[in-house]
């Protein structure tokens, strides 16, 4: 009904004209595939269905799809690190509003490719890891095998029955006839898989209606195999197995999906320092000792896991991994070494690889590339450089390729130098226009260069593809480095059912989270650690909140003597925990004072300040990111996103309701912490650490205030004003505050949940149910000490204080003992449980 | 030749290590030339069992692990070696430099397909613009790769100056090469490099070195060290020749081969990664004892 409008000799081929009475149809470029709409300008058949539902909703469903999107990934905190070395905070995932679809019969061509793909690539491993008869038989020239540093000497000769390799990942694209070319190989660790499956939970969400009605594949069936696989791996004698998931941590640039995928698939997501061998089986350390590992699924680069044969860092690598494998006591998938075949190098030789290992043609092509390693073809690249894209040869994440056509003559010689310098270091690949996805981009579909990453799962006897993709659009109209870490933008891919839809579902029609229940020991003490840090920020984060916001408050008045008094409070108080310097000056002008709670909110390098903290809290939540609910996710997301608002420093109100709101989703932390929580070990050390940090404060701003003060309205009230104790202390004394019951109520009241005693109550309770020595070895003084603290605090008699000449001393020193105490006892806890911290050295 | 070798390292440690994990490459090689009729190593604590295995270049590794606080590690590898007098061949009768290095060019695999692994970039060891035009006044074009090879030999001798002080292990060939300062592993490092940006494969070779006392002195015990030096694949017939650039000289009957590799990380003859150690210092002795 529209192809009227759209023939080609209507609109000029080279601008593709758009109108924007027409947001849902565009003009491909002459000679280009495009997804959706074919060379006479008609909308695919199975893109019809879809399309005509979008068309009739209009532009404005359009805007409430966008606004679902952002939200649903915002709250699922979906980041990716594209810089992963700089420390910065995840960048948002982006994932556009559109699908790509993609017919049976594209799909049927996909999934025999990748089929053969998995077997063809595993029929390599085994050989060059094995008799290298490729080698020998002269199918690669021996210099692209030898200077790959892919090839693990290491790997040689492990014979691992399950054969190397579960998982691969292959980038495609489309020739101008619709056939399918492979521009690159995942091999080792191919990312995307849990992207992709974000993307499908979000867009199902935003498109309920149209995925029913155009009976869209469902996901489910490829993960639930690849789960069934991990276990499969496992030594048959094995009965209660263990199968766990290694990241090399939230630095990493996938890290999101990591934790996401460990979380879906219900294996436990560890890092390097978590698992040690020992006689050479591989074991996770956990609260309880250790704990055997029998499938290792790997999110860690080949060179990284293991510090004792590869170049791997002592601190992340398993010192002794690559025995216990060769051992046969671990099962580790994608295998080590499996990342050789990652380098595009391989690319021009697959096909005679194939015919000689497997006696088939190989059924996906590669985009035209060659090694520049060899002569004659060297030579030919060079004589005509701006015919090609060139690549580092053995795969460098960190180099990306460069487009020869589109550099300047000085870039071009350049490079071209480095090549000759260099041949084997370098491939080619023809350079060639993508074809095109539409992508919503203001307010109109426009077509954009389309690469489809697509995965690929062997078994012990089948191979399954999973029927949709991670897709990825250029946002500019001829990119050709179409790369999440270039700033592409992520699509779903939609594979149309020819039969019956798969009705297995893992999230069911919204989220229904398909997990396993773990045994309650399964805590790794790193993430105790993390988890113990995450409690102790949290307090720290609201002691600190809480004093910057009774000093603002006191600024905003008039300038009462009163509230000079209790500014000059606040200032000491803040000195006592180590927020401002002792040199800061108590008779500073407001506008210092503003300005430096200014800087303590909003500046990242203060340490200790609120900026400080939020980044040490996101940290150790990140790494215990699986370990915590959703909704507490969704709490942490909306706090960040909050504190990234700017404040000026002259807006006092605005620090304040920044503050507030600080405030207020700590407090919510705390409630999810008490009621969203299962109450296992780690758990107890969140709660410890939380305890830690407010008895610590407890002791300190007691210490202060029995320093300045008698008993002074303006010292004691906005004490208890940040011990949110205002409100208890009126209805027990109807007075004004008086220092003896002040100290009574913070310090000594067990049943005021702000005050030191209720601290370590609380901690002795959870430290009682800690793992004992029966379990871990060796003596645990933590407890020792924590029941020592307790019996000093009923020891207190202040009533007989009270008449003592030397009251102010006793009091002080009985602060001192407490801080020291809890010090002593946060080290002697980390001694005990996280020992593993302690470095490594090679 | 015959010799009794005994290598102790002793590694002590500030605060207990826990758990440790090492490779060991001790064990001499057997070679045409070498052979190693008895070997034995002791380690102290007693690492629960050891495991010996060949790596990918055919060297014996042994694999143990040690579990429970210790402060001290001891390892004593003995052994008993017969070395047979190494005949020089004729070396201006070798292959020239520019046949080697095309054979090991070739694009499908022949004859020096597997030496051409020593020409490839390792992890410790990459060529540069500068070692090329150094080395390149070894080799004129017609020189035999023996003729060359010596000659490199003898120049890196003569540039170079043994210092223990001026690099450590973890030195960069770049840094030694600035400094024209080191020890035996740069000295070979530097070669294997030099030879490499020829396009010409070289190896890197650890073992020992019987020392000779200053003449008129006692020889001293553990005065010997553990040495590096590297072997040059001078095409089919001849093989790999070993040089060794500190001494100048072509190893004989003085050199006893442990293991070889791409470089010094393929070959570390003890390497390890220990949980909890603070700081730590590496005592090590060896005599290589001439036997009657």
């Amino acid at each position: 009904m529209q192809q009227q409008f759209l023939s080609q000799g209507m609109i000029p081929s080279q601008a593709p004209a758009l109108d924007k009475s027409l947001p849902f149809l565009y003009s491909p470029a002459a000679g280009t595939w495009d997804e959706m709409i074919d060379q006479h300008g008609a909308i695919r058949p199975h893109w019809k269905k879809f399309h005509s539902m979008l068309q009739n909703d209009g532009v404005q469903s359009m805007d409430i799809h966008e606004r679902t999107v952002a939200r649903l990934l915002r709250d699922h905190g979906v980041t990716y690190n594209a810089y992963q070395d700089t420390g910065a905070a995840g960048r948002p995932w982006n994932l556009d509003v559109i699908p790509v679809l993609l017919s049976a019969n594209d799909f049927s061509e996909i999934e025999k490719g990748m089929q053969q793909r998995v077997r063809l690539f595993r029929a390599i491993l085994a050989d060059i890891y094995g008799p290298q008869r490729i080698l020998h038989d002269g199918l690669i020239p021996p210099r692209m095998l030898f200077a790959n540093p892919g090839y693990l000497r290491a790997a040689k000769d492990i014979e691992v029955e399950s054969g190397l390799m579960s998982t691969i990942a292959t980038d495609l694209i489309r020739a101008e006839d619709g056939s399918w070319l492979a521009l690159a190989d995942r091999t080792q660790m191919p990312s995307g898989l849990g992207y992709s499956l974000e993307n499908r939970i979000v867009l199902s969400q935003a498109y309920p209606r149209e995925f029913k009605n155009c009976r869209i594949q469902r996901l489910a069936a490829f993960f639930e195999r690849e789960r069934d696989h991990f276990r499969e791996l496992a030594p048959a004698y094995r009965r209660q197995l263990n199968v766990v998931m290694v990241t090399p941590g939230p630095q990493h640039r996938s890290y999101f999906e990591h934790a996401f995928k460990a979380r879906y698939l219900g294996f436990p997501l560890v890092e390097g320092a978590d698992l040690t061998v020992r006689d050479r089986r591989l074991y996770v350390k956990t609260l309880e000792g250790l704990r055997q590992v029998d499938v290792l699924v790997r999110r860690m680069e080949d060179h990284s896991c293991d510090s004792l044969e590869l170049e791997a860092d002592s601190w992340s690598g398993i010192p002794g991994l690559l025995e216990s494998w060769r051992a046969g006591k671990v099962s580790i998938t994608n295998g080590i070494g499996s990342g050789l075949l990652e380098a595009p190098a391989w690319l021009p030789f697959l096909p005679s690889i194939c015919q000689s290992l497997l006696g088939e043609d190989l059924l996906i092509p590669a985009v035209p590339t060659w090694w520049c390693g060899q002569k004659n073809e060297c030579e030919m690249v060079m004589n005509d450089p701006r015919k090609w894209v060139f690549k580092r040869a053995f795969y460098d994440t960190d180099r990306p390729a460069q487009s020869a056509s589109s550099m300047t003559e000085g870039d071009l010689k350049q490079l071209l130098a480095s090549i000759q310098a260099d041949p084997e270091q370098w491939v080619a690949q023809q350079s060639r226009t993508l074809s095109t996805a539409p992508m919503w981009v203001d307010g109109a579909l426009q077509p954009r260069p389309f690469v489809l990453r697509t995965f690929a799962l062997g078994t012990m006897r089948d191979c399954f593809v999973m029927p949709g993709g991670l897709g990825r659009v250029s946002p500019e109209k001829a990119g050709f480095l179409v790369t999440i870490n270039a700033g592409a933008i992520s699509k779903d891919v939609w594979v149309q059912a020819d039969g019956e839809v798969d009705q297995k579902t893992l999230l069911g029609g919204h989220q229904e989270v398909l997990r396993i229940a773990r045994p309650p020991g399964d805590v790794p003490s790193r993430i105790a650690d993390h988890l113990f840090w995450l409690g102790r920020y949290a307090e720290r984060l609201e002691q600190t909140s809480r004093v910057l916001r009774m000093l603002s408050q006191r600024l905003t008045g008039e300038g009462s003597e009163d509230q000079m008094r209790e500014i000059a409070v606040g200032l000491r108080l803040a000195k006592e925990i180590k927020l401002l310097d002792t040199a800061f000056d108590n008779n500073a002008q407001i506008l210092t004072i503003q300005e430096e709670i200014h800087a303590l909110l909003e500046d990242p390098k203060r340490e200790g300040g609120i900026a400080d903290l939020l980044g040490r809290l996101r940290f150790n939540a990140a790494s215990a990111r699986d370990r915590l609910s959703d909704d507490t996710w969704r709490l942490f997301n909306r706090l960040m996103d909050e504190t990234l608002v700017k404040i000026s420093p002259y807006a006092l109100p605005d620090m304040i309701a920044k503050l507030d709101r600080i405030i207020l989703d700590m407090a919510a932390f705390s409630g999810m912490q008490l009621e969203n929580m299962v109450q296992g070990h780690g758990w107890r050390f969140l709660e410890i650490g939380r305890r830690i940090e407010r008895g610590m404060a407890s002791a300190s701003f007691n210490h202060a205030a029995i320093e300045i003060s008698t008993d002074d309205d303006a010292v004691l009230g906005p004490m208890l004003e940040i011990f949110d104790s205002t409100m208890t202390y009126r209805r027990h004394h109807f007075a004004r505050p008086k220092l003896l019951l002040v100290l009574d109520l913070l310090i000594l009241n067990a049943a005021n949940p702000r005050s030191l005693h209720y601290q370590l109550e609380a901690m002795h309770r959870q430290v009682k149910l800690l793992p004992d020595e029966s379990s871990l070895g060796g003596e645990l003084k933590a407890r020792e000490e924590i029941e020592g603290m307790i019996a000093a605090v009923n020891k207190i008699d202040l009533k007989s204080i009270e008449n003592n000449a030397r009251k102010t001393t006793i009091l002080l020193e009985f602060c001192e003992y407490f801080s020291a105490q809890l010090e002593k006892f946060s080290d002697h806890l980390t001694e005990d449980y996280f020992s593993h911290t302690t470095r490594r050295s090679r | 030749m015959r010799y009794q070798i005994i290598h102790s390292t002793i590694c002590r440690y500030d605060s207990p290590v826990t758990v440790c994990h090492y490779h060991a490459k001790l064990i001499p090689r057997r070679l045409p030339f070498q052979n190693c009729p008895w070997h034995e190593m002791t380690i102290r604590p007693e690492p629960l069992q050891r495991f010996v295995r060949q790596d990918a270049y055919g060297n014996a590794t042994i694999y143990f692990e040690i579990e429970g606080a210790h402060e001290e590690l001891e390892v004593i590898s003995s052994s008993f070696v017969e070395l047979e007098e190494f005949v020089l061949p004729a070396s201006e009768k070798s292959p020239t430099w520019k046949q080697i290095r095309d054979q090991c060019d070739a694009e499908r695999w022949t004859a020096g397909s597997s030496a051409s692994e020593y020409v490839c970039p390792s992890p410790l060891i990459r060529t540069n613009e500068e070692l090329r035009t150094y080395a390149r006044d070894s080799f004129p074009a017609e020189m035999p790769i023996l003729q060359g090879a010596l000659d490199l030999n003898h120049r890196i001798y003569n540039d170079f100056t043994f210092d223990p002080t001026a690099t450590n292990v973890a030195t960069k060939i770049e840094e030694a090469w600035e400094k024209k300062r080191g020890v035996c592993q740069d000295y070979a490092q530097v070669m294997i490099a030099c030879l490499r940006s020829l396009g010409l494969p070289a190896r890197y070779v650890s073992g020992y070195l019987e020392t000779q006392p200053p003449p008129g002195k006692e020889k001293l015990i553990g005065a010997d060290a553990s040495h590096a030096w590297l072997s040059v694949w001078c095409g089919e017939d001849l093989g790999w020749i070993d040089m060794d650039p500190t001494n100048d000289i072509m190893p004989s009957t003085r050199h006893v081969t442990l293991a070889w590799g791409r470089d010094f990380s393929d070959v570390s003859p003890l390497r390890g990664v220990t949980l909890g150690a603070g700081n730590q210092s590496i005592l090590i002795a060896v005599d290589v004892m001439p036997q009657k």
